[in-house]
This record gives C-alpha cells, sequence and structure tokens, in this order.
C-alpha cells in the first residue's frame, strides 16, 4: 500500500448521526468529526476548532457550518475554513455516503501506517 | 510677605476661584479655608447620582486633601463662620476658632427654602443640598417605605427618581400645573411627567401642602407619618424631602454690614460694598439676579480670581443658561428665553411615537430658547446659537433637525469618539480597537452594530462599549446609520424577538421549518443564533403540542452539563434549596473517586460542582448519582437554577418565617422549566437577607407579617438590587405570585434576556398589574405553568443514564485506533 492510495473505510450508517449534529471517529491522529446536514451532506473535520481547540462535534450544524461551543467560531463545513472576522483552518477529510453507508478516506489517519 | 485671604464656604465657585487663582498668581496669598462641611470640595452637581447609586463620593471629589496641601491652604473642616468683623479684619467660626484677612471671600451658597407649614420641623423631614442630605435620604431608602418629595423642579426631580432607584415608593407634589415650569414650556412638562410616572413615581400636580403629619413611635419620639394637601387628601410619607427652592445665604453678609437684598449685593466684579470682600455663588445677586446654576458660578469663578491677582478683565454679564435633567433614561435640556411673544416665531418637531419634543423659539432670525425633550443629542449645538446669537436664516428649513443638517460642526455628539486615535481600545474583552472597526465599517459595507460585532467581535462579550460601536458607525456612515431600526434576531431574518414572539402566537406556527417558511427566513436552515431562541419560544408557546429540537440547543442543554475549555463536562446535581445529607454527600464522594473527576467545588448557588467529568462517562456518574437521590441541576441551562436559602426558623434566632422550606418547595414546584434566560432565585428568612436574595432574578425576604417578594435583581456584569413587587402573606400566595412572575417571563423575554432587563424593557408596573393587581391574570399565568411542567419535569440525567434517549451523543460512531493497529 502507497500513501497515494485511497483508503475508504465503512465507519457507519447514514442514520447514526442525526440531522443537523455530528458525531466522532477515533484515529490514531486524534478525533475526527462526522457532520451530518438538513440536506443529508456529510462532511468529516478534525475536531479541533483553529480557535483554542474546542470540539467542533458538540457545535451547532447549521446550512453547511459549524458553531464552535467554546466561543463561536464558525466553521465552513465544506473548506474548514473560519467565517466572518475569525481567521483559522481546520482540516478536512474526503467523505462519502453509498448506499446509507459513510465511507471516509483514512489514508492520512495513520503516519506510521505505511510502516505497519 | 503674601497677603492673608480668607474664604468663607469651600463648594464649587471658590474651589474654581482657587484654582485659576493659583494658576495665575501661586503665592500672591496664605489663603484658609472655613467649610461648614466636615470635607473637602465636591461637585454638587452629581450628588444626584451618589443619591441613584451611579457614583459614589469619592467619584465627585473634586479636590481632594492633597490639592490643599499642594497649594498651602489651610482648610478647617466643620468650622462654620458666625461672624465676620470688618473693623479688626477677622472671622470668628462657632467652635471660637478666628482668622485674619487682608480680603475675605464669601461663598457661603444658599439654603434650602422650606415651606412653612406645620410638621416642618418633624424627624424624617429632609432637605436636598449637601451630602448630609443625601446620606441621610440613603439611611431613610434602606428601610423602604415611601417618600413625598415637595417641588417638582430639577432638584426635586432629581431626587425623587434618586429615591425611586433606591427602592421607595415616591410622589411628588408640585404647585404649579406643570413640571419645571421655569424650564420646560407645557407641552415638555407633559411628555416629563409622563416618563416620571412611567419610571413609577407618581406626579401631583397644583398640589398645595397645607401640613405634614406626625408619627408616634414606641420610644416615643415623634416622625413625620404623612402630608396632608389642602384639597384633604393625605399621602403617606416615611420622609419628606423638601425641594422647593433656594434663597441665597447671605446672612453672616448682612450681620457685617454688608449690603444685601436677596442676596449679597456684588459689582460685575463681585465686589462686596467693602473694598476688601469679595462674594461668588449662589449667595451673591447681580443685577437683581440670583443664580444656582454652574456655567455663570463658575464664570463669577474666573472674576474673582482675576480680581484677588489685580489681572483685571471684563466683568460678569448675563448669560442664557442651560438645564439638563440628570435622571438617567429620561432625556431633556431647556436653554434661554422661551416663552411665547408677539416678535417671536417657533419652529416645533414633534414624533409622539419616540417621545420626542423639541421647540426652538426664534427671534430676529435668531434662536433665543430651546426646549428638547426625548433626544437632547443636538441640544449642545442648540445651545452654542443661542449662545452666539448666530443668524440661522441661512438654513433655517432645516435648523430643527441639528447640525448633521446645518453643515455645522460644533458639538457633535460623536466628536468624542472621532478624537480618539487609530489604535485607541474600544472592546477590551477582544482587543478590539478603532482602526479595526472603522475599517470593517468602510471595507465591508457594515450598517448595524449586530454587523460590527459579526466581523471584528467588538461588543461580543460583555456589550459594555456597544455605546461606543454605535458612536463609531454613526461617525463612519453619517445620516445612513439609524439606530432605532429593529434589532434583528441574527443575519438569517429582519424581524426582532418580539415580533417574532407575537407571530408565533398569531399565525401559530409549531414548528421551526414552519417559521422560516412563514416568515420568509434568509437562511436555509437558520443559524447558531437564532434556532436555540426558536427552540425555546415554540417550546414555551406550545407546552406538549412542539417536540424539542434537541439539535437546535446548545451543547450544554444538549448533554445537560457544562462544557468547559478542555472539552470535558462539568456536573451539578440539584440539592433542593441548598440541603444536602451525608448519604448524598457520599455519593458524590465516591463518584468523584471512580470516574477520576479532578476537581470538586461549590459553586455559589449552594450546590457541588464536579469538574473535568469526560463526555463518554457522562451517563455512568449520572446513573450513580441517580442512585443516590441526586437529578439534575439544570447548572447547564436557560431554566431555573438554584433557590438560595437561609437556615430561618429551623435554626436562627433570627428567622422570622420558614425560608428553607418555601426555597425548596419552590425548587421543587418549579424546576425542569425552561426560561428565556437562566433564572436564580433566592428565600432569605429576615431582612438581614444571609441568602442575598436581593440581587437574584427572583428573590424573597421573610418578615414578621410575611414575604416580600422581589425580582429584577443581578449580579453579573452588570450590578442591581431587586425591585420589590410586592409583600404577600401566605407561603401559597408567595408561590402563585413568584409562578406567575416566571410565567410572564417565559411568555414575553427575548431569548437570553435575563429578568432584570426584560423587566425594564415591559415595565415594571405592567408586571406588577399582571401578577399582582389583577387576580385573575396572575391565576392563569399560575395555570399555564403548572400545565406546561406536566411536559419538562422529568429527570434528563435518568433519562440518559438509562440509556433511553440520544445514546448516539455520548459514543463515538466508530473506533479506528484499533483497526489501523491491526493493520
Amino acid at each position: 500500500m502507497t500513501m497515494m492510495d485511497n483508503v475508504w473505510i465503512d465507519v457507519g450508517a447514514l442514520e447514526d448521526i442525526p440531522r443537523q449534529g455530528a458525531r466522532l471517529v477515533k484515529t490514531p491522529m486524534g478525533c475526527v468529526a462526522l457532520f451530518r446536514t438538513a440536506t443529508d451532506d456529510v462532511f468529516a473535520l478534525d475536531d479541533r476548532c483553529p480557535h483554542q481547540g474546542g470540539p467542533l462535534s458538540q457545535g451547532i450544524v447549521h446550512g453547511k457550518a459549524v458553531t464552535c461551543p467554546l466561543h463561536n467560531w464558525v466553521i465552513n463545513l465544506e473548506t474548514g475554513l473560519a467565517q466572518g472576522a475569525d481567521e483559522g483552518e481546520v482540516r478536512t477529510f474526503p467523505v462519502r455516503v453509498e448506499g446509507g453507508r459513510i465511507l471516509i478516506e483514512a489514508s492520512r489517519f495513520g503516519s506510521n501506517k505505511d510502516a505497519a | 510677605m503674601p497677603k492673608k485671604l480668607v474664604v468663607v464656604g469651600n463648594g464649587m465657585a471658590p474651589g474654581r476661584a482657587l484654582e485659576r487663582l493659583f494658576e495665575s498668581a501661586p503665592d500672591a496669598y496664605d489663603v484658609t479655608i472655613f467649610n461648614a462641611e466636615p470635607r473637602t470640595n465636591y461637585d454638587r452637581i452629581l450628588l444626584s447620582p451618589v443619591l441613584s447609586g451611579e457614583k459614589t463620593y469619592e467619584e465627585i471629589v473634586i479636590h481632594g486633601d492633597a490639592w490643599y496641601d499642594q497649594n498651602g491652604v489651610t482648610l478647617l473642616k466643620g468650622k462654620k463662620v458666625v461672624a465676620i468683623d470688618r473693623e479688626a479684619k477677622t472671622v470668628t467660626a462657632q467652635d471660637g476658632t478666628t482668622a485674619d484677612y487682608d480680603k475675605l471671600l464669601i461663598a457661603t451658597g444658599s439654603v434650602p427654602f422650606i415651606i412653612p407649614v406645620p410638621g416642618k420641623d418633624l424627624a424624617g423631614v429632609l432637605t436636598y443640598r449637601d451630602l448630609d442630605d443625601v446620606n441621610a435620604m440613603l439611611i431613610a431608602a434602606e428601610r423602604g417605605g415611601s417618600a413625598v418629595v415637595v417641588g417638582g423642579g430639577l432638584l426635586g426631580l432629581e431626587a425623587a427618581a434618586g429615591l425611586k432607584a433606591r427602592g421607595m415608593d415616591v410622589t411628588v407634589l408640585h404647585l404649579m400645573p406643570t413640571l419645571m415650569e421655569r424650564q420646560l414650556d407645557a407641552a415638555a412638562g407633559g411628555l416629563l411627567k409622563r416618563a416620571l410616572e412611567d419610571r413609577g413615581i407618581k406626579v401631583i400636580t397644583k398640589a398645595n401642602t397645607k401640613e405634614i403629619l406626625a408619627a408616634h413611635d414606641s420610644q416615643g419620639s415623634t416622625r413625620v407619618r404623612s402630608v396632608v394637601l389642602d384639597d384633604g387628601t393625605e399621602i403617606p410619607a416615611d420622609i419628606v424631602v423638601m425641594a422647593v427652592g433656594i434663597r441665597p445665604n447671605a446672612a453672616i453678609a448682612k450681620d457685617a454690614g454688608l449690603e444685601t437684598g436677596r442676596g449679597i449685593l456684588v459689582d460685575d466684579h463681585m465686589r462686596t460694598s467693602d473694598p476688601d470682600i469679595l462674594a461668588v455663588g449662589e449667595c451673591v445677586e447681580f443685577n437683581g439676579n440670583v443664580y444656582g446654576l454652574v456655567a455663570p458660578l463658575y464664570e463669577q469663578a474666573n472674576i474673582v480670581a482675576g480680581e484677588l491677582a489685580d489681572s483685571g478683565g471684563a466683568g460678569f454679564v448675563d448669560k442664557a443658561l442651560a438645564t439638563k435633567l440628570k435622571v438617567t433614561g429620561v432625556d431633556l435640556f431647556s436653554a434661554g428665553d422661551f416663552a411665547d411673544g408677539e416678535d417671536r416665531e417657533e419652529i416645533v418637531l414633534r414624533d409622539a411615537t419616540r417621545g420626542v419634543y423639541k421647540r426652538l423659539v426664534l427671534k430676529d432670525d435668531r434662536v433665543i430658547g430651546a426646549v428638547m425633550f426625548g433626544d437632547t443629542a443636538d441640544s449642545g449645538w442648540f445651545f452654542q446659537l443661542i449662545k452666539d446669537g448666530t443668524d440661522i436664516s441661512e438654513f433655517r428649513d432645516t435648523l430643527i433637525f441639528g447640525p448633521a443638517y446645518a453643515g455645522g460642526d460644533l458639538a457633535d455628539p460623536t466628536a468624542a469618539v472621532a478624537a480618539l486615535p487609530d489604535d485607541a481600545e474600544i472592546c477590551g474583552c477582544n482587543g478590539v480597537c478603532k482602526g479595526r472597526i472603522v475599517t470593517a465599517i468602510s471595507e465591508k459595507g457594515l450598517t448595524s452594530v449586530d454587523d460590527v460585532r459579526a466581523h471584528t467581535k467588538a461588543s461580543a462579550s460583555c456589550g459594555t462599549c456597544s455605546g461606543l460601536v454605535e458612536q463609531l458607525l454613526a461617525l463612519s456612515l453619517g445620516d445612513a446609520y439609524d439606530p432605532s431600526a429593529v434589532q434583528p434576531m441574527c443575519g438569517c431574518t429582519d424581524l426582532g424577538h418580539a415580533e417574532v414572539r407575537r407571530l408565533i402566537v398569531a399565525k401559530e406556527l409549531k414548528s421551526i421549518p414552519e417559521l422560516m417558511q412563514e416568515l420568509e427566513w434568509k437562511s436555509s436552515g437558520g443559524c447558531a443564533k437564532c434556532r436555540p431562541a426558536l427552540n425555546y419560544y415554540m417550546l414555551a408557546t406550545w407546552p406538549g403540542e412542539y417536540v424539542d429540537d434537541n439539535q437546535s440547543r446548545f451543547i450544554n442543554e444538549r448533554v445537560h452539563a457544562n462544557i468547559q475549555k478542555d472539552g470535558t463536562y462539568s456536573v451539578v446535581p440539584r440539592m433542593w434549596g441548598g440541603i444536602t445529607n451525608s448519604r448524598e454527600l457520599r455519593a458524590i464522594a465516591d463518584v468523584a473517586d471512580k470516574f477520576e473527576i479532578p476537581t470538586v467545588k461549590c459553586t455559589g448557588g449552594q450546590r457541588i460542582d464536579l469538574l473535568g467529568v469526560k463526555k463518554d462517562d457522562l451517563p455512568a456518574v449520572w446513573a450513580d448519582l441517580n442512585d443516590a437521590g441526586l437529578v439534575s441541576g439544570h447548572a447547564y441551562g436557560k431554566a431555573l437554577r438554584t433557590v438560595k436559602t437561609c437556615v430561618g426558623t429551623d435554626w436562627c434566632r433570627f428567622g422570622t418565617q420558614d425560608s428553607t422550606g418555601l426555597g425548596v418547595r419552590i425548587e421543587k414546584f418549579m424546576w425542569g422549566s425552561w426560561t428565556p434566560a437562566k433564572v436564580k432565585m433566592a428565600v432569605s428568612g429576615c431582612p438581614r437577607n444571609c441568602a442575598e436574595a436581593t440581587c437574584k432574578d427572583v428573590g424573597v425576604v421573610c418578615v414578621e407579617s410575611g414575604y416580600e417578594i422581589h425580582f429584577a435583581g443581578a449580579a453579573g456584569i452588570d450590578i442591581k438590587g431587586t425591585e420589590v413587587l410586592c409583600h404577600v402573606k401566605s407561603e401559597g400566595e408567595a408561590l402563585e405570585v413568584i409562578v406567575a412572575l416566571v410565567q410572564l417571563y417565559r411568555e414575553q423575554g427575548h431569548y437570553l434576556e435575563r429578568i432584570y432587563k426584560w423587566a425594564k424593557r415591559v415595565g415594571f408596573e405592567s408586571i406588577e398589574a399582571a401578577v399582582v393587581t389583577d387576580l385573575e391574570r396572575r391565576k392563569a399565568l399560575f395555570d399555564a405553568f403548572v400545565y406546561s411542567q406536566k411536559f419538562s419535569q422529568s429527570d434528563p440525567w435518568s433519562e440518559r443514564a438509562r440509556g433511553v434517549k440520544d445514546a448516539h451523543e455520548f459514543a463515538p460512531l466508530a473506533d479506528l485506533t484499533r483497526l489501523e493497529a491491526a493493520e
């Protein structure tokens, strides 16, 4: 397996995440938050606000954005960029929904993976 | 060798005169001041804010002791001069202290006029002149009760507002048909009366006081009991404040043989009939006029300084005077001469909805008088026009709209902000400076405080700089800025909170998507600001029908614990009325050990906070706490938080009622209810108030005769004592009033608006009418609350501890750490 390969892992059903909500996926790199919007789009981002590390998965999901629960930074779920006056970026991960299952691209999750 | 200057009196006028003298001729005199008051010089104009609690005495001191030291002044405090010997050139104080003078400055001020009615000398009849008077009023106000202020002039109304702010029941008696008739015309006087009545102050005009009646207390001493008018009306009064006017205090000057009329007669250089004696301030009479406002007195002080320094200078002339009432929230201004006349014209602007009235009196194309009520922002500009005698014919058409339309740049209200450098910090919480705000306004086209908040974070935290931000908007946008526009709930709508609440009921909107469709929300699914608000409004409006939308709640209310900075949570079990026992404490200790909870702390609301709980552990922590009978304390919610109590008649030797029992009863009745913002309560067993009930959203102070119900206190960003809502005789009635009050708040409050802000917005009287006076309304509110409680009184912890609800909240969707390891 090389670093260029896409590794899609089934992490659960779409229905396991509430609409306008989020769930966590634990990885060796830390927690990744999976967000489901009102229109059933799913996004995967690092669960760390670029401001002070707040857990974005605990925020309120609205449109294609989430508001951090600690200091109300608003993060765009598509780009991972902070909106408004705030500046910062959250890492995003490729994710897709197929047949009601959520697949996440996991090649970047483990830095020690190639050695394994 | 310097000459000897003796000053009799230590008010604002002689203080200013000495300041100017020391600037121009610092070594000309050895100065000795006799001050009848036992203190230094302070700003008498600011006594009203001291009375109302907006300022402290320390904040209004003009010259502290150090100033007298630095300038080599001998200040004799508490020494009242009783005689002047012009032959020997000495003055003598009451205690025998004497001083020689080469020059004498008399500044004895004025004395309040006491109307000569029977009872005027009773204990409890006060005047309003100096700090001692203010202190006497504050002591009286602490006991509460009723105050009658005799006199509806500037001073009387400020006293009335101050006493009202201190919680007294205040009635103003005014002899004339309209208030402040010397400064205001009848229209503005009427608006003022209404504004005061809206603040809960009773105003009786054409009230002629006949006598003051006495009550006899148990020690046999007599105090004021009531005031009787000539039409027989009797108004109860624990104190009476005489504020009908002042007259110059010219007694010692007269005794010394100086020429006096109403005051000490002076020429335009403030010289009395004795060439070595000058007089200044409220005690003088010049050209038949006496003076009580500060501007002409400071003018006189400058002339006195020049005279003492032998530097000559122009003499004193009468000028137009301006008046502003220092009652917070009442904007009123008057200047010049505004009487009607054949040769005069007037320009009037009325805006009944905003409560604005402006009237300019013109003569020969010049403004000679101005009266403003409700909006006095341009008053400085108008006053300047009056003083300068500016010819206004060029811009007469737009004159009434103020300097913004006249091209004038005098006294611009935003001048102070305009003068700040770009790096001046506007928002201390978020460290935002002026330059950044101004740049954001122009570059991003911002038009409201909310916009500025969203783009720069200025005023986003405590909000105290909102006023400065508004001024920067006004400065940057000019007329394009409209601060009176309704603040929209958020960027998703143009509607304000009040309008949205009204439409939810009127259009029977019963879900968030339905509301967003019907009210044309601009975003597809709302935002983190409007959704929690809408969810609350739906819950409060349609109990039993609306299904709570968990995803529209802030995380704390979604998982029933408080998120901390590191993403862990804090857990606070309910302790009814602050009462606990060994079994509960043991369970808390066990939970702390079992889940390695790092911090255990007592909260301000008499319960215990477990801090640093991992989210995944929450259900198990709750299960253990539930087993010991502990339930959620809702410490995380816009909901009933705590009911603090003291031990009352159970233990306390001063307790008058069972305060603990009542607190527990209230908490058991009301827990679980959602409210616009958090609600904190307390019950104190006696007026010593150990439960600190008088700074709570709702408080009860038990007294021998029953229960005093308080509300609208604050002890956060704002500090505010409560208002007394009513006094009731039984626990049951106390509960009914409190429940009705909270229900009214639940129905009217804007999301995140605490009770004190709600009460201020809707008016204390409307609340009193709904829950105290109108018993049917009270009952209906009570019943509505009881009905809604059917759907909210279940412990959110036990539902989740048993895994019935929201299990997805507390476990990850997937764990890829082991998967990776397996690879």
